[in-house]
């Protein structure tokens, strides 16, 4: 990744936090929390690894993408806007009447979303689905699927990992996002799911445990996931929640909860900091 | 009627009717849940192994891959007994498929009382109230081998998804292949009458026919109505006959709560009241026993249809 690129995605990322501070502040709900700590997923996905073209969301052999953590919609819907999907003003009316963005996703109402997700543990199986409909119809797409730490304690991922080992689906990768925190608390202390990459071993996949806030070792994960032959790959991505935002940040009470008029103001100033910083950066 | 009649269990038409889709569309794929000999895809997956998917015993998984093979232009057949189906995969069903309206087939065998041996744990009584309840949902439960066929061919024709019910049990095969055509949502006049209408679904529907024969010996003319779609409802073939024969039953192999019976009551009371009985299993668990035994025992006979009808006429 030259510095250019990666200053390029860091600019992205940007401007998709400010999308999910801006459409849960103006929805009075939504999950903000994992949807900033997960941001660089969304933005090394959507901005350079995966095959797909705003213009032409259903193009039938473009990648495809499930966020099988569909609450953290917000993130996706502020990722697909910025990379020009629909427009970004559409992030003001997150799950209002009328809008075509959910509280959770809709494959049917918005453009680039792949799969309707937000009963965990669903997504992910689709995903497996999506992979295995790819190989039986002969096409070389690659299927994503983001997941979250507390998502997994639904059996159902485990039922759909075994499939994905099983079928042998190379064309999957699946992102665990480890941020540690679900709605009670620490996932450690709520149902500790860990060792994952252990377990996702055990699984029969291939599994990188990275730092899921770095685009450099995200697309060194996701070069490897396109290498690797006869069994799929997870990605074990430690994340922060609310990254970007401080008063946000590790904090699972942000996990379901809007910003506010000064919150949201709050929010945005660190990330226009940021984002000057970063323009400061590449301009000096 | 016929004193030898051919049986066939609907779930070997299931299995028959998926081998000849499967010659004529390339894009017809089918799942297991680990039952594929009691389901019959077994025969589809010796003849086209590479199109057919054992998703072990994970129902709630199978149900969300089969959604996404469906977003890759598939047609997805998954199957398993109804329980696990409807029941268990319940919510999969509603969320990964009802929800984005993909274009899944639920081919749901064992279903009902008719199970038998395994006792309730296994007999779904529920599914028609289940699938009835999810929006965009077609439910459909034939009678015979010929509608079951039928049945399999239009789902596969039909945009959307669609929950199919078959059953263990052989049935006889009433209807003549020659000429035969299934509609989606159409009902079918089996007996034509006029002192009151039975409205049946799946193995019901013979039972009234030879009901509707005992009550002619009675001088009670019988209409007799089959039912194969629960959803979306021939409703002006229901109120047609309130209006025309001015008293209906109901007979299925379902719990009185939520299915077929429901269904007609509703229409009905909106429309055109007239007075009801439903025959179906009375919101109360089954046991183990021959399936024959069973059904006779929780009133799923003519005979049962008979007694109704009559305290019916006197209603």
């Amino acid at each position: 990744m030259t510095k250019q690129e990666k200053h390029q995605l860091q600019l992205a990322a940007c401007e998709i936090r400010k999308g999910i501070i801006d459409a849960t502040h103006a929805a009075k709900s939504g999950h903000p929390g994992g949807s900033l700590g997960a941001t660089e997923i969304f933005t090394a996905l959507y901005f350079k690894e995966m095959n797909i073209d705003p213009q032409n969301p259903k193009m039938e052999d473009r990648d495809r993408f499930v966020l099988s953590k569909g609450h953290c919609a917000p993130g996706l819907y502020s990722t697909l806007a910025n990379r020009g999907f629909f427009a970004v003003e559409d992030l003001l009316t997150l799950r209002h009447i009328g809008s075509h963005l959910q509280g959770h996703p809709n494959m049917q109402l918005t453009p680039g979303v792949d799969m309707s997700t937000g009963s965990l543990g669903q997504g992910v199986s689709a995903a497996a689905g999506m992979a295995l409909g790819a190989k039986t119809t002969g096409k070389t797409n690659r299927v994503y699927t983001l997941l979250g730490d507390g998502e997994i304690e639904e059996g159902q991922c485990w039922e759909a990992f075994m499939f994905a080992a099983h079928y042998k689906l190379d064309n999957l990768c699946v992102i665990i996002d480890v941020n540690g925190l679900q709605i009670d608390g620490p996932t450690a202390k709520v149902m500790n799911a860990e060792p994952i990459d252990k377990k996702m071993a055990a699984f029969g996949f291939n599994v990188l445990r990275i730092n899921g806030n770095s685009f450099e070792e995200l697309e060194a994960a996701f070069a490897s996931a396109r290498a690797t032959k006869g069994m799929p790959t997870c990605l074990v991505a430690d994340t922060t929640k609310g990254r970007c935002v401080s008063f946000m940040e590790n904090q699972a009470g942000w996990h379901g909860k809007a910003p506010n008029d000064d919150e949201r103001l709050a929010a945005l100033a660190e990330l226009n900091t940021l984002q000057q910083q970063l323009e400061g950066e590449a301009n000096g | 009627m016929a004193e030898e009649i051919k049986k066939i269990a609907t779930r070997e038409s299931y299995g028959a009717a998926l081998v000849e889709l499967g010659h004529q569309h390339d894009n017809l794929v089918v799942l297991d849940a680990d039952l594929a000999e009691a389901t019959k895809t077994l025969l589809f997956a010796k003849q086209f192994p590479a199109r057919f998917f054992d998703c072990g015993i994970a129902e709630g998984n199978m149900m969300s891959v089969a959604a996404g093979l469906s977003t890759c232009g598939l047609v997805p057949f998954a199957s398993t007994f109804a329980m696990f189906a409807a029941g268990r995969a319940f919510e999969q069903v509603r969320n990964s498929i009802g929800y984005p309206q993909l274009n899944v087939k639920i081919g749901a065998t064992h279903g009902g009382i008719s199970v038998g041996e395994d006792g309730a744990s296994h007999q779904c009584n529920e599914d028609f109230a289940l699938m009835r309840s999810i929006p965009g949902m077609t439910v459909i439960c034939p009678a015979d081998d010929v509608e079951a066929r039928a049945a399999v061919k239009a789902a596969y024709a039909h945009q959307g998804p669609v929950y199919l019910r078959f059953g263990r049990l052989a049935l006889p095969v009433f209807h003549k292949q020659e000429g035969y055509q299934f509609t989606i949502g159409k009902g079918e006049t089996l007996q034509d009458g006029t002192d009151l209408t039975i409205i049946a679904t799946g193995l019901m529907a013979y039972e009234a026919l030879k009901a509707s024969e005992a009550l002619a010996a009675e001088g009670i003319s019988a209409r007799v109505i089959n039912m194969p779609t629960i959803k979306p409802l021939d409703t002006e073939l229901v109120l047609k006959a309130a209006e025309e024969t001015g008293r209906i039953l109901t007979a299925e192999e379902h719990s009185v709560i939520g299915g077929l019976g429901e269904a007609v009551c509703a229409t009905l009371a909106e429309n055109t009241p007239v007075p009801v009985l439903r025959v179906g299993i009375n919101d109360e668990w089954g046991h183990s026993g021959p399936a024959a035994q069973l059904l006779k025992d929780f009133g799923l006979s003519a005979e049962n249809l008979v007694v109704k009808a009559k305290e019916l006429l006197k209603k």
